[in-house]
């Protein structure tokens, strides 16, 4: 299969790479997927409690370079957004973006669940509800 | 050392040159047909595949009326199995086979399913072999052919075939074995390892594409096969259809190269093979050969990087030729059916990637993919969010994923 060149380069320089701390109540975490499916993303988000702004975003992914790219593109578009423009990222503008082929339209898909699953840990984390049971934290 | 390095020779190999010589003339000069009687083009050709079939005959210790042209494996496996089930049916209609065979094995059993023909698949342990026990019990009195591949092309394991052949012939049943990557590679002998039908195929042992042969016993016991294509009755009536004579010829001296240098060859790629897992294994933690490390073929090594996706480390070493267990790289999205068969878990069947060294690979052209290699999987783990988890002590086995 020929990759495009926007998501060789995601794979070959990924952007914000790295782990925050999940504890901390600046900080929303999804982890969505699963290691039998071939796929998992971790993306974190930390956001400026007066603004509402995201200031950092950081991913850890294990998958196919589609979804290195996609969760790399995730964190370069979440940065600066507010949590509710960030909610309006679609998976669809991720496939457009890196020229995924159908076969790869999943990894846009997983993309777009771990940009809300990370944003709804952050909310849930500020209004002190308990945390949901999708999110894949330990 | 020239870049991109081919080290997926369970796919297929590069042709030898000395064979490609050997079938040159078959293309412009001696063109005949060898079903031709009556002149010297029909005679030469004929000649050309007279001596292909003693070549052939020699590697396994059949002799050369026991072979039958085909144009390939797949079409072996496929007139081998349909043609006893077809030929034995008033005797029974049972088939065993295994979980892991090739899909021109499986699928052809699933289609003699439709048509009334009971198939046990039979399962493998976590080395990949068979359970002996579980085949003799599998066994009915409507059993008519047993067909488990001498070594498989993904995990190159190899099958007990001679204690195989043992328990068939205590109990009257016919084998059938898919020979096509252990033959020329390690000793296959039909008659100590008591094969009654076996299937190759000319490209994976350094021959052309498109040419193949089967194996077909003709004394104890005299194995007849029904033909599956309708024609002029070549091949003593199994396989109608022109001779390919160049293809032929080419099997023929791949066939004879092997013979001769199978023995120093498998210590060669023994060595390459053994010094490619060595260094990967000595500089990461937690990699798994996948299938029995005894019961392998020389050149194979099928390992999985627990926390790599194999698609992604596929593409940090797209400068190496090599395949995954992964579904990313499969038409289907499915991970590996031979891997999974071993009880491993999916999540090791997406981090394979399998390794068959050839012929022509050097010790040079495998320092170089072990350095690649391990470059890359450390990368990728940097970027795996399960390796994190795993050093943090979490144990992924305990979490609820998401499955998608």
């Amino acid at each position: 299969m020929a990759y495009s060149d926007k998501v060789l380069d995601h794979y070959n320089n990924p952007r914000n790479v790295g782990s925050m701390d999940k504890s901390s109540p600046d900080v929303g975490t999804g982890m969505v997927g699963a290691p039998e499916c071939g796929d998992v993303m971790k993306l974190q988000v930390k956001v400026n409690p007066e603004t509402g702004v995201i200031e950092d975003a950081k991913f850890k992914t294990f998958g196919c370079g589609s979804a290195i790219a996609s969760s790399s593109l995730a964190t370069e578009w979440l940065k600066g957004k507010t949590v509710d423009q960030a909610l309006e990222i679609k998976n669809t503008d991720i496939v457009n973006e890196l020229a995924l082929p159908p076969v790869k339209i999943h990894c846009s898909v997983l993309a777009e669940d771990a940009i809300k699953a990370a944003i709804g840990d952050y909310k849930r984390k500020k209004v002190g509800a308990p945390k949901a049971e999708a999110v894949a934290v330990q | 050392m020239k870049l991109p390095i081919y080290m997926d020779n369970h796919a297929t190999t590069r042709m030898d040159p000395r064979v490609f010589e050997v079938m040159k003339p078959y293309f412009l000069e001696i063109y005949g047909n060898a079903a031709s009687r009556n002149h010297s083009f029909g005679w030469e050709a004929e000649e050309a595949v007279e001596k292909s079939r003693k070549q052939i005959a020699d590697l396994i210790g059949a002799t050369p009326k026991e072979i039958v042209f085909t144009s390939g494996a797949t079409e072996s496996n496929n007139l081998a199995i349909k043609g006893i089930a077809e030929m034995y049916a008033e005797r029974g209609n049972h088939i065993i086979t295994q979980a892991t065979e090739h899909k021109a094995v499986l699928d052809t059993c699933k289609r003699l399913e439709k048509e009334g023909v009971r198939v046990t698949y039979l399962p493998v342990k976590t080395d990949g072999l068979i359970d002996l026990d579980q085949l003799r019990d599998a066994i009915t009195d409507k059993t008519i052919l047993i067909t488990i591949m001498y070594a498989n092309n993904e995990i190159g394991v190899v099958q007990p075939m001679a204690e195989i052949g043992k328990i068939a012939k205590e109990k009257g049943v016919l084998v059938h074995s898919d020979g096509v990557q252990a033959i020329g590679k390690i000793p296959v002998n039909v008659n100590k390892d008591g094969i009654d039908v076996l299937s190759l195929t000319a490209h994976k042992l350094y021959g052309p594409k498109g040419v193949g042969a089967l194996y077909v016993r003709r004394r104890n016991p005299r194995v007849q096969i029904t033909a599956q294509m309708d024609g002029g009755g070549h091949e003593r009536g199994m396989r109608s259809g022109t001779l390919n004579v160049p293809g032929i010829a080419g099997l023929g001296a791949a066939c004879e190269i092997a013979n001769r240098e199978m023995a120093e060859e498998s210590k060669r790629l023994r060595f390459l093979r053994d010094k490619l897992k060595d260094r990967l294994m000595n500089d990461l933690d937690e990699v798994y050969i996948n299938g029995s490390w005894e019961h392998r073929l020389p050149h194979n090594l099928n390992i999985s990087f627990a926390y790599v996706e194999g698609e992604s480390l596929l593409m940090g070493i797209n400068d190496i030729a090599v395949s995954s267990g992964s579904a990313c790289t499969s038409a289907t999205l499915e991970p590996s059916y031979v891997l999974k068969a071993l009880g491993a878990g999916d999540d090791l069947a997406h981090s394979s990637i399998r390794f068959g060294i050839g012929r022509f690979n050097t010790e040079e052209e495998v320092d170089y993919v072990g350095n690649k290699v391990a470059e890359v999987v450390k990368k990728l783990r940097e970027l795996s969010p399960l390796y994190e988890m795993a050093k943090e002590g979490v144990d992924l086995s305990k979490v609820s994923w998401t499955a998608h």
